[in-house]
């Protein structure tokens, strides 16, 4: 990296001899036009104030609102400035000059006057170009040329670097749409409109693609789907790369993640996994389905799931029990509040249906269908999101078989329910018959749940579910 | 006289859109009238943006006519707190956007028309335009008492407003829009336009508010489309251009490179919300706990659409030190939004002491800070 430094003088031209640009030679030959390129502004150059221009319709004060740049930041020519608001016009402010900010003439909210000074501006002893973030190597350019071209009679912005790789590509910058400040043409500009003339495929975004959820869980055909991979063509020009890493800061919603999950890992948890066979649920659905929507309310398997697990914790109560910060004592909860995993724009919530001991399965399907518009649309309440004694998720809905849930505290266990798949199965004569299977994955506090009682659980909620008769025996 | 977009006139569009000379037929010179398709209002404002970004007005100015479906429309420096009830927008689903141009709040539904008029920065001029649309109401029905006020608006009857006026002046280009209200559902405009959050102190520019009528109620005869078309024609008619409006589709990429990434930006939370100038709540919470009132003050600084600075006056020990900390240590920097106050408020409850009275309070105390925001 070459640092020059330009002392400060009146005349620009007598500077040249001194300085050298190491990987440049050539610019020793063209002394008068050499362009010093430097990577960090320094303090030599003429200060101008730049004065606030014309507003038009005789306005003579505005309101300074917004400040885009602070003293001490480099701005090029046509940069945006700051946000000034007269009379229900709101006026961008744009540089006139390349430079570095030295002084701001006021604060946000002030007035401040046409023709009276708006921000001083130290200016680039290189007039009239703009430098570039990176230090690289540039032909000499003579006085006249200037950063922005008049083609046909459009300004087109862009970096003399820019602007050589679209001369070498036979690109007419004219047809590229600037994606830069002030719709100056980036480099990324050029590139894309390469890769529409090539056809050439451009690395993926950063951002990965999460699929939304499914309305409601619907079986998954026999034939496991080939879900086809995007494969890139072959390219017939290297493209550049040129994705760089992103930070962020964590958002509110996975700050709340990280506190819950964090607080999760101090319980000791066992999994417990089972296979169910739904064909006989599917049919049930089926035929409630309909009766369901001429009460208004979309039936899905969710509401089955929710009342067999609430008959299990009848018959179970330690997994709907909450373990104190000491671990001295256990509280079995008298509601079987029973969480929905839910998952939206935002991230992971978990809504819950209260009281699911006394509700009826069109009850919940009812309460189920508000928790999910509520959520879609981000409206859940502080109520409808505490007081969770059990949870279930229905990742199935996405995908997946098995799953190893984390339990959320302060509850004692939680169930991942996988998709349903159809696959083949024996019956009782042996003979194969198509069944619809889901899997189930339970997850529990091994501080005060062993394993058979989770394997009890299961085995219950998973006759119920299997044999949607027999809930009708102990449905209260 | 409305043209529906063939394929011929799309390239021809495209032409013009990127190129000033369009050379194709002569009605391309002095003037352009584009008509939207769609009753997006993010899509509708980023056509305009794209427009006062791309377009070269030099030799030709433009008129964008377009409708959107139920929003609040607020200016680029104002706070949506102060201005509408964003908490019933929410439960009608009515959109909340901020535009690009300063001036006032507006509700926008179809019974409402915009026209965006472009020039170049040194065209600008405001009254010329809204001359012409008085003029073209007149032309349509000669009894029509409206007239431009010096504050820009038209007022219907000497009294009642009908239009309001923003405007945006960039380097090179400048646009000028106003609205028109011909049907508008005015219950609506008016419960969603009043804001029921008490104590904001803020200098973000304010709403003046005043009395509308719909065109409609004074001529049952007239319609959004009649009122587009007539003010189509004394457009043409003042810029000697064929009365022809081209209808485009603010979807379109290939024919508006570049949109798709701005409609994006004016939906994101950094834009409509972060971009409020800050400002400060000093509000009383009423808690109804117990049989007995609780007044709590509340004092807040919100910059950036974030809390930067939160104050909670409770009675002492009504929660406990530790989670009362937690809870504003969690407020603070997060932002002056519902939904993710809430997310972290209910996560913070699982991982402190388990008590019924506890979670009670500390719901309560939520709920009625969510109710701020």
């Amino acid at each position: 990296v070459c640092i020059h430094r330009v002392r400060s003088c009146s005349s620009i031209h007598s500077v040249k001899s001194k300085y050298v640009c190491v990987f440049d030679k050539s610019a020793l030959k063209f002394s008068h036009q050499q362009r010093l390129l430097r990577t960090s502004p320094v303090s030599c150059g003429q200060i101008v104030q730049f004065k606030l221009s014309d507003i038009g319709e005789g306005i003579t004060e505005v309101t300074v609102k917004e400040w885009y740049i602070k003293e001490g930041d480099s701005v090029s020519q046509f940069d945006s400035i700051c946000e000034v608001q007269s009379d229900k016009a709101s006026v961008t402010i744009t540089s006139r000059y390349d430079g570095v900010i030295r002084k701001l003439h006021y604060s946000i909210d002030e007035i401040a006057f046409v023709g009276k000074p708006l921000v001083d501006i130290e200016i680039d002893a290189s007039k009239g170009v703009a430098s570039e973030e990176d230090v690289v190597e540039t032909p000499p350019m003579s006085h006249e040329e200037h950063t922005h071209q008049e083609i046909k009679g459009h300004k087109t912005l862009a970096t003399p670097a820019v602007r050589r790789l679209a001369m070498e590509n036979n690109i007419k910058l004219s047809e590229v749409v600037g994606t830069g400040k002030d719709n100056r043409i980036l480099k990324e500009d050029i590139l894309n409109y390469l890769a529409k003339q090539t056809g050439a495929i451009l690395p993926p975004s950063p951002k990965a693609e999460i699929i939304p959820p499914l309305p409601k869980p619907e079986t998954v055909p026999a034939a496991p789907k080939d879900k086809a991979r995007k494969i890139p063509v072959p390219v017939s020009r290297p493209i550049e790369f040129s994705g760089k890493d992103k930070t962020e800061p964590v958002t509110g919603f996975q700050k709340a993640m990280v506190k819950t999950m964090s607080a999760a890992l101090k319980i000791p948890h066992f999994g417990y996994c089972d296979e169910i066979d739904l064909t006989q649920l599917v049919q049930l659905r089926e035929e409630l389905k309909p009766l369901a929507e001429i009460r208004g309310v979309k039936l899905s398997f969710m509401p089955f799931f929710i009342k067999a697990a609430s008959l299990g914790l009848l018959q179970y109560p330690i997994l709907n029990a909450s373990l104190d910060e000491n671990c001295q004592s256990v509280t079995y909860k008298a509601s079987h509040n029973i969480g929905v995993a839910m998952d939206t724009e935002q991230g992971l919530i978990v809504p819950n249906v209260k009281n699911v001991q006394v509700c009826s399965v069109f009850d919940i399907a009812a309460e189920l269908n508000r928790l999910q518009s509520l959520g879609s649309a981000g409206q859940l309440g502080t109520s409808d999101l505490t007081g969770g004694t059990f949870t279930l998720s229905n990742i199935g809905t996405i995908g997946g078989t098995y799953a190893k849930p984390v339990i959320l505290p302060p509850e004692v266990a939680i169930g991942a329910l996988g998709k349903i798949q159809v696959l083949p199965r024996f019956n009782g004569k042996g003979e194969v018959f198509k069944a619809q299977i889901m899997n189930v994955s339970w997850s529990a506090d091994h501080r005060v749940i062993d394993g058979a009682t989770m394997a009890r659980f299961s085995n219950l909620w998973k006759s119920y579910l299997e044999n949607p008769a027999s809930m009708l025996l102990d449905l209260k | 006289m409305v043209l529906q977009p063939s394929l011929k006139n799309c390239l021809w569009l495209a032409c013009v859109l990127r190129t000033p000379k369009a050379g194709f037929r002569s009605t391309a010179s002095g003037g352009l009238i584009i008509q939207s398709v769609s009753n997006d209002v993010y899509q509708n404002l980023a056509v305009e943006d794209w427009i006062h970004d791309h377009m070269d007005l030099e030799k030709r100015q433009v008129l964008f006519l377009w409708r959107n479906s139920p929003a609040v429309v607020i200016g680029r420096h104002q706070n949506p707190w102060q201005e509408c009830n964003l908490r019933l927008l929410r439960q009608k689903n009515i959109k909340l956007a901020r535009r690009r141009s300063g001036g006032g709040t507006v509700y926008h539904d179809l019974g409402n028309i915009n026209l965006t008029f472009f020039t170049t920065r040194k065209k600008y001029e405001r009254m010329e335009n809204l001359k012409l649309v008085v003029k073209a109401l007149k032309a349509l029905r000669p009894q029509l008492d409206v007239h431009v006020t010096d504050r820009y608006d038209i007022l219907l009857d000497r009294h009642y407003k009908i239009s309001g006026t923003a405007a945006k002046l960039g380097r090179t280009s400048a646009y000028h829009h106003c609205t028109l209200l011909c049907n508008a559902d005015k219950f609506v405009l008016s419960s969603v336009l009043k804001s029921p959050y008490k104590g904001l102190k803020s200098n973000a520019t304010p709403s003046v508010p005043a009395s509308v009528k719909n065109l409609f109620e004074e001529d049952p005869s007239l319609t959004s489309e009649m009122l587009l078309d007539a003010i189509a024609k004394e457009y043409a008619t003042q810029h000697q251009i064929d009365h022809h409006i081209t209808l485009i589709n603010p979807a379109d990429e290939t024919l508006l490179p570049g949109i798709n990434n701005k409609t994006k930006e004016l939906q994101t939370w950094e834009w409509v919300y972060g971009k409020t100038p800050k400002f400060s709540i000093s509000t009383c919470l009423n808690m109804a706990y117990k049989d007995s009132v609780l007044e709590v003050k509340v004092n807040m600084d919100v910059k950036h659409g974030r809390i930067e600075v939160c104050n909670i006056d409770l009675p002492k020990q009504w929660l406990p030190p530790a989670l009362y900390s937690e809870l504003i240590r969690s407020l603070t920097g997060s932002k002056f939004c519902p939904n993710e106050t809430t997310a972290r408020v209910t996560t913070l409850l699982r991982v402190c002491p388990q008590d019924d009275e506890l979670h009670s309070r500390w719901n309560l105390l939520c709920e009625n800070m969510i109710m701020l925001m």
